[in-house]
């Protein structure tokens, strides 16, 4: 029974014309065509602006470049000047933010995966995660302004880190819960199966196996959270000069950018692209260095 | 070589023709003339009453167990003689793994899986045994279907599962460590890089280093669910060699798809059908002199 139906089918197969095959053949290969041209075209056009968007922010922010840019910081009107407090106040904020966010994230994350996968609890707390990861920016800032700008009565490096940690802990739950979730059920039972308390199971094996996609998040959160203006716009606003510490209005990159580029003087102007060029540098450097370390496992 | 290393059961050596034992299929013999088969009426065969040549390590008594609502093991009952190598066998989704897996509480991770009924291990019942699964554990050790080598160095995942439960130092760790990859016939391919990731290893390999970090911990009971399933029949011969070894200091239960693989390297021999437990016996008795017509309608392929 099983020769005959072979058989038939071989039959079936002999009985189309070649002429009508070849036909049929040409007319996908077309639609492969035409379906691979117009794919091509969509990735050109988005390629198109990105490499725009790059060529200006490196003719523009190189053009003005020069050492000054790490020595001096922003200056007044039509005088000579960096953005040095800028960058310090950038990275003070974003480095602290991360180390406030990622552990909240991380732990976070390992209480939805392993702790809670299903119950109503893990369900809530993931969908409101959900909210604050796509919640536009300028909300987290406004309130962090109305809890903490407006009951300290200033504006203050601390605050800009506060609304900087509140963008963090999303992105870093959410990628911490994908990663873990993606790490074989087999490789947790094997540890449980030697009598490894929960615990160690965690910790020593599936968080270790989740490392590079949890390391990955944490660096594209760094890398969203050092471009972000809005919430630093209500919260750490802007500083004109040189200050080690977070008291108080602390200078920052993406507002010195909104600054100056909407200022009618040239040298703010050219500042402002250099500013552009720096943090899309910064930021290119995070993007490339999650990519290496998601490729190593 | 392979040969010697095997002590199965004599008669059926002769039915694997020669060396070439584990790679050739082999075909079974029909219902054997004068035997005449089990009706399909006769009660479950007691498993007390198969004449045993060893004392029970593990005695399951009328064990039910359920996912959610679904009850996927029945009324189970038998003994596991201690030092020998008792098979599971059966279709897919017949309950075999459900079965191993009570062995160790493994199904406790999940919240809708529950089992009924008593297992007792050297007569301490494991489903209500006050203490800590974690020790339990510690003395059923299990290997699965996939290698699964954590994500450190080969030495760390051997010494992962003893450092839980003793306080070793460096030099008695590196000793537990070599003495379980030697037990697993491993030593000799991984001594100049146990600082390499355990990752790194072949499927074949991978799965040995599975079975040394599970002997490291020094268990009684060791659990193999379809260990070589995911192997090539040279990684599969060797660790059936490594099974009859084992039996000299483990009891091994063996769970596999592959009867022809039960037949070599069991002892014993549990055919199990949804659920239920059709026959259990020797290894020879259950290939040779099946007493029920559905355990001999699987054994030659004339299933289903």
């Amino acid at each position: 029974m099983g020769g005959s139906l072979v058989g038939d089918v071989f039959n079936m197969n002999s009985h189309s014309s070649p002429a009508l095959r070849q036909a049929f053949f040409l007319r996908r290969k077309r639609i492969n065509r035409v379906a691979l041209t117009l794919s091509l075209i969509a990735m050109l056009f988005g390629v198109f602006w990105l490499a725009w968007i790059l060529w200006e922010t490196v003719r523009l922010g190189l053009g003005g470049a020069s050492l000054a840019l790490f020595a001096l910081d922003t200056p007044p009107p039509n005088a000579e000047g960096g953005l040095r407090n800028a960058m310090l106040g950038s990275f003070l904020m974003v480095a602290l933010a991360t180390c406030v966010g990622t552990p909240i994230g991380i732990l976070s994350g390992i209480y939805l995966a392993e702790y809670q996968e299903r119950s109503r609890l893990a369900g809530c707390v993931r969908f409101i995660n959900d909210l604050l990861l796509s919640a536009p920016s300028i909300i987290i800032g406004l309130f962090i302004y109305a809890t903490v700008v407006v009951y300290s009565r200033q504006f203050s490096g601390w605050a800009g880190v506060a609304a900087l940690a509140l963008i963090v802990i999303p992105i870093v739950v959410r990628t911490t819960e994908n990663m873990l979730a993606l790490v074989p059920a087999s490789l947790r039972e094997a540890a449980y199966a030697l009598g490894a308390p929960k615990w160690k199971v965690i910790s020593a094996v599936t968080l270790k196996a989740a490392r590079a996609g949890v390391l990955t998040g944490i660096l594209l959160a760094v890398a969203r959270i050092s471009g972000e203006t809005a919430p630093l716009l209500f919260t750490a606003l802007n500083n004109q000069f040189w200050k080690v510490g977070l008291d108080g209005p602390v200078a920052n990159l993406p507002v010195t950018i909104l600054q100056f580029a909407m200022s009618p003087y040239e040298n703010w102007q050219q500042l402002a692209w250099c500013g552009v060029f720096l943090l899309t540098l910064a930021v290119l450097g995070l993007n490339i260095l999650a990519r290496f370390l998601s490729r190593h496992k | 070589m392979m040969q010697n290393t095997v002590p199965i059961a004599n008669p059926l050596s002769g039915a694997f023709s020669g060396t070439g034992a584990r790679a050739v299929p082999v075909s079974f013999p029909g219902p054997l003339p004068g035997v005449p088969p089990a009706s399909v009426s006769e009660p479950l065969i007691n498993p007390a009453t198969t004449g045993k040549d060893a004392p029970a390590k593990i005695a399951v008594q009328n064990l039910n167990f359920y996912y959610g609502r679904t009850q996927a093991l029945k009324e189970i009952s038998l003994e596991i003689p201690a030092y020998r190598v008792t098979a599971f066998i059966g279709p897919s989704g017949c309950g075999k793994s459900t079965l191993l897996r009570t062995f160790n509480r493994m199904f406790e991770l999940y919240p809708d899986q529950r089992a009924e009924g008593s297992i007792l291990l050297d007569g301490e019942n494991l489903l209500t045994s006050k203490r800590d699964v974690a020790l339990i554990r510690a003395r059923v050790g299990m290997v699965f279907q996939k290698p699964t080598p954590f994500p450190m160095s080969i030495f760390d995942n051997i010494a992962f599962g003893a450092r839980l439960f003793e306080p070793l130092s460096l030099i008695d760790m590196e000793e537990r460590v070599e003495w379980a990859l030697r037990k697993a016939a491993l030593w000799e391919e991984v001594k100049d890089k146990l600082s390499s990731s355990g990752m790194s290893l072949s499927g074949g390999q991978q799965q040995r280093l599975c079975i040394a970090r599970a002997i490291a911990v020094k268990p009684e009971l060791l659990l193999l669910d379809e260990p070589c399933s995911a192997l090539d029949p040279i990684s599969t011969a060797r660790i059936e060699e490594l099974i009859a070894e084992l039996k000299n200091d483990y009891t091994v239960i063996i769970v596999t798809h592959n009867m022809q693989q039960a037949a070599r390297v069991s002892d014993y021999t549990a055919y199990m059908y949804l659920g239920s437990l059709v026959e259990f016996g020797e290894t020879e008795q259950i290939f040779f002199k099946p007493r029920r017509q559905e355990t001999e309608d699987y054994i030659t392929g004339r299933f289903g």
